[in-house]
């Protein structure tokens, strides 16, 4: 996103030399700086597109874990084929595609609840009061604990029998009986996404707190002085302001939760009802050795993100450009 | 400084040729409850003898994992471990890559219980050892029999009613989370083992017949599966749902529940000086389907087996030789209580001291159902996970018994379409 951003501002002049012929300079730059990105280029190649391709490839294949280099091309059948007149593949796969459901219903919810409490957090931290520093780093913590050790800590604490989060509750008098938080499938999903509200919040709010630091004062003063109220000024002014950086984060975020492994992984292991794509494509590569249909699940899981961040990315951008006319 | 330089090449001078004559093999021994520790004492003694070292991998609990962690390495054809501890399931799967025995172990292995070798071979060829057998137990509260004047449930209607009976007495004390009933139902592995008892106490078959037939789909299945679905949320907590074995040795021995489905290990644990329930605990063969059902543990055990990679192959052979040996099994039954599957064992008086349920035992293996992963070969995982998806779907009451049942066997007809292989 930032990057794509500042390759924009450097290409606009560029495009007007060229429109006027190119001059020696403007040619010896350009060779400059592919001079520049060779590297980077080469090392994306290397370690993200080799593997993609080889993926990629490997989805037309049957391939098997127990044997990889020997494995026949075979189209399209992993994704859809028909056999004896039964329609078989991934494409037909009831499982794969609750699957897909599983984890865009977990980062749409996950990622909107984190916007919102990310960007409270953030005011809280904006304003000034003694201890602040102490805060923001304490804040932190739940983010820079791995998402496995989270998970396990988050698991034996919902444990129905021994889990300190059911004693608390029945000590309160909330529920008559343990909540099995885990286990029962209608609460799975909703404690997969508060495990991962509590992990991820953190880094919402600090990307937003770094954007409510860039706003510049004398617009609150002057909302001050003409006496709007807080709310409208959130509202009117501060959400405008930070929106470019709101996406930003958006973004990040439901890049990180629609690969969601660990966590469900670690909560639900490979149970149906909770399984995300990711946790559907490893079991098939690793727990069935099936190289070719967890590649075909790779695939698409890259096709599925590519599509929900170009649609992210494009109905952000919409909407900033009206704002700014 | 020059003496000290002088010193330190002697000292590597001497380090290198001591590993010249000997060699060193890596074992990945499982390190559940105190496996670790009784796997280290035998692999030194061995190094003792042989002058060779022997490296310990510590491997994932999970079973899964580890075989996950397994197939990677061997599937790029890694050398790092030598020697694998691996599960009775998995021979068939892993078979490519393990080394052949059976010019080693032909004339031994006729020593061990018939149910393990028969899941030590592949088409044939002795692909591993058996090393230690394993069988599903039921774990009951004798003082709490004895309180309520039951006798230990013959069937599980036996068992529902005991179960419910202690449970309601229980919790009239003042016991609010005791519980009559726990077991493994995560979907994982564990839940196909449990189930796999239920069914076969009911006379409701091995889910694949020696034959590669589809079975499950009968109406003894169905039986069983909704005694089972009965239990969840009466006599046996909901979150038994997410339970594997510690979660559910967790709860019983805390004392919260009167009976539990557990493997043997859970026994020197219940026994052991911090328990709550030492001396208050009994063990018996899972109860039958019915007056007409049987006794029905599934069996499990690990096995030992060398990597085809392995540099080291004849010390490895030599060392999985040693640790399934008489002298090596018999301190392991009576230091670790686990169960030798060297038939001889049995009737051992040092071992019938250490472990006095050792005779019961032998009868329990000798019924032991063994799951369908010879048969089904590589595709065991693909079955075995269809059928726990299945069984949990109908334990959390998301699908009728004989309709997950008939869905179940459209899935593994499927999986099998041309063959197993």
């Amino acid at each position: 996103m930032i990057m794509s951003g500042a390759t924009i501002q450097a290409s606009a002049p560029a495009r007007e030399t060229v429109r006027g012929g190119r001059s020696s300079l403007t040619r010896s730059r350009i060779r400059a700086a592919w001079i520049f990105i060779a590297p980077t280029l080469i090392v994306l190649a290397l370690i993200a597109g080799w593997p993609l391709a080889r993926t990629i490839w490997f989805s037309f294949t049957d391939a098997n874990l127990n044997s990889l280099n020997d494995y026949e091309f075979i189209g399209l059948e992993n994704y859809i084929a028909n056999y004896d007149g039964e329609w078989l593949g991934l494409l037909t796969d009831t499982d794969w595609w609750r699957s897909v459901w599983n984890t865009v219903w977990f980062t749409a919810i996950s990622v909107s609840i984190e916007a919102v409490l990310g960007t409270i957090v953030a005011l809280i931290l904006n304003a000034s009061f003694p201890g602040r520093g102490i805060m923001r780093a304490v804040i932190l913590i739940p983010w820079a604990i791995p998402t496995v050790v989270s998970a396990k800590m988050w698991n034996w604490m919902l444990h129905d029998q021994f889990g300190v989060i059911n004693d608390m509750l029945l000590r309160l008098g909330l529920i008559a009986a343990p909540i099995t938080w885990t286990a029962n499938p209608d609460t799975a999903l909703w404690t997969v996404v508060m495990v991962d509200v509590w992990k991820t919040t953190p880094f919402m709010a600090l990307l937003i707190l770094a954007a409510l630091q860039m706003l510049p004062g004398d617009i609150y003063e002057a909302a001050k002085v003409d006496g709007v109220h807080p709310v409208r000024v959130f509202f009117r002014v501060t959400l405008p302001l930070i929106k470019p950086a709101l996406i930003v984060a958006v973004i990040f975020r439901a890049l990180d939760a629609l690969r969601v492994f660990d966590l469900i992984y670690v909560l639900t292991a490979n149970s149906r009802d909770t399984m995300s794509m990711s946790v559907f494509a490893r079991q098939q590569l690793v727990d069935f050795q099936e190289v070719g249909l967890g590649s075909a699940a790779s695939t698409l899981i890259f096709l599925i993100i590519a599509l929900l961040i170009v649609i992210t990315m494009a109905a952000g951008r919409v909407r900033l450009g009206g704002e700014t006319r | 400084m020059s003496r000290v330089i002088a010193s330190l090449t002697l000292a590597a001078g001497l380090l290198t040729s001591a590993s010249v004559s000997a060699v060193e093999i890596s074992i990945s021994c499982s390190a559940l409850g105190k496996e670790y520790e009784i796997c280290k004492q035998g692999v030194d003694a061995w190094a003792q003898k042989t002058g060779n070292t022997v490296k310990i991998v510590s491997t994932p609990n999970s079973a899964t994992e580890r075989l996950a962690l397994y197939q990677q390495l061997l599937a790029a054809g890694a050398g790092d471990i030598d020697v694998f501890q691996i599960d009775v399931v998995w021979t068939g799967i892993l078979a490519d890559h393990l080394q052949d025995l059976t010019s080693n172990g032909q004339s031994v292995v006729s020593q061990h219980l018939p149910a393990m070798v028969e899941t030590s071979r592949v088409n044939g060829k002795l692909m591993a050892m058996p090393w230690f057998a394993d069988a599903g137990l039921l774990y009951y509260r004798k003082d709490l029999l004895d309180k309520y004047k039951r006798p230990v449930p013959q069937t599980w209607s036996d068992l529902t009613e005991t179960a419910r009976m202690i449970q309601e007495g229980e919790r009239k004390e003042g016991k609010g989370d005791f519980w009559g009933y726990v077991w493994q139902g995560r979907a994982y592995e564990g839940l196909t083992t449990v189930a796999l008892e239920w069914i076969a106490s009911y006379n409701g078959g091995t889910i694949v017949d020696e034959k590669g037939e589809v079975t499950v789909e009968n109406p003894k299945a169905v039986e069983a599966l909704k005694t089972a679905a009965g239990w969840v949320g009466t006599i046996t907590p909901e979150g038994v749902l997410n339970y594997t074995e510690e979660e559910a040795r967790g709860v019983f021995q805390a004392g919260n529940a009167a009976f539990m489905r557990n493997w043997p290990y859970a026994w020197a644990l219940a026994q052991g000086a911090d328990s709550t329930i030492k001396d208050k605990v009994g063990i018996a063969p899972l109860p039958k389907g019915g007056a007409d059902g049987r006794h029905a543990g599934t069996l499990g055990g690990q096995l030992l087996a060398v990597s085809k990679y392995s540099k080291n192959a004849d010390a490895a052979i030599d060392l999985v030789m040693y640790l399934t040996g008489q002298e090596e099994q018999k301190r392991r039954a009576v230091q670790g209580s686990f169960n030798p599957t060297l038939v001889s064992l049995y009737g051992d008086a040092d071992v019938a001291k250490a472990n006095p349920f050792i005779g019961d035992l032998a009868d329990v293996f000798a019924n032991a159902v063994a799951r369908p992963a010879t048969v089904t070969g590589q595709n065991y995982n693909k079955v075995s996970t269809e059928f726990f998806n299945a069984v949990h779907q109908v334990l959390s009451k998301r699908a009728e018994p004989a309709q997950a049942l008939n869905r179940l066997d459209r899935d593994l007809k499927r999986i099998k379409r041309s063959g197993w292989q």
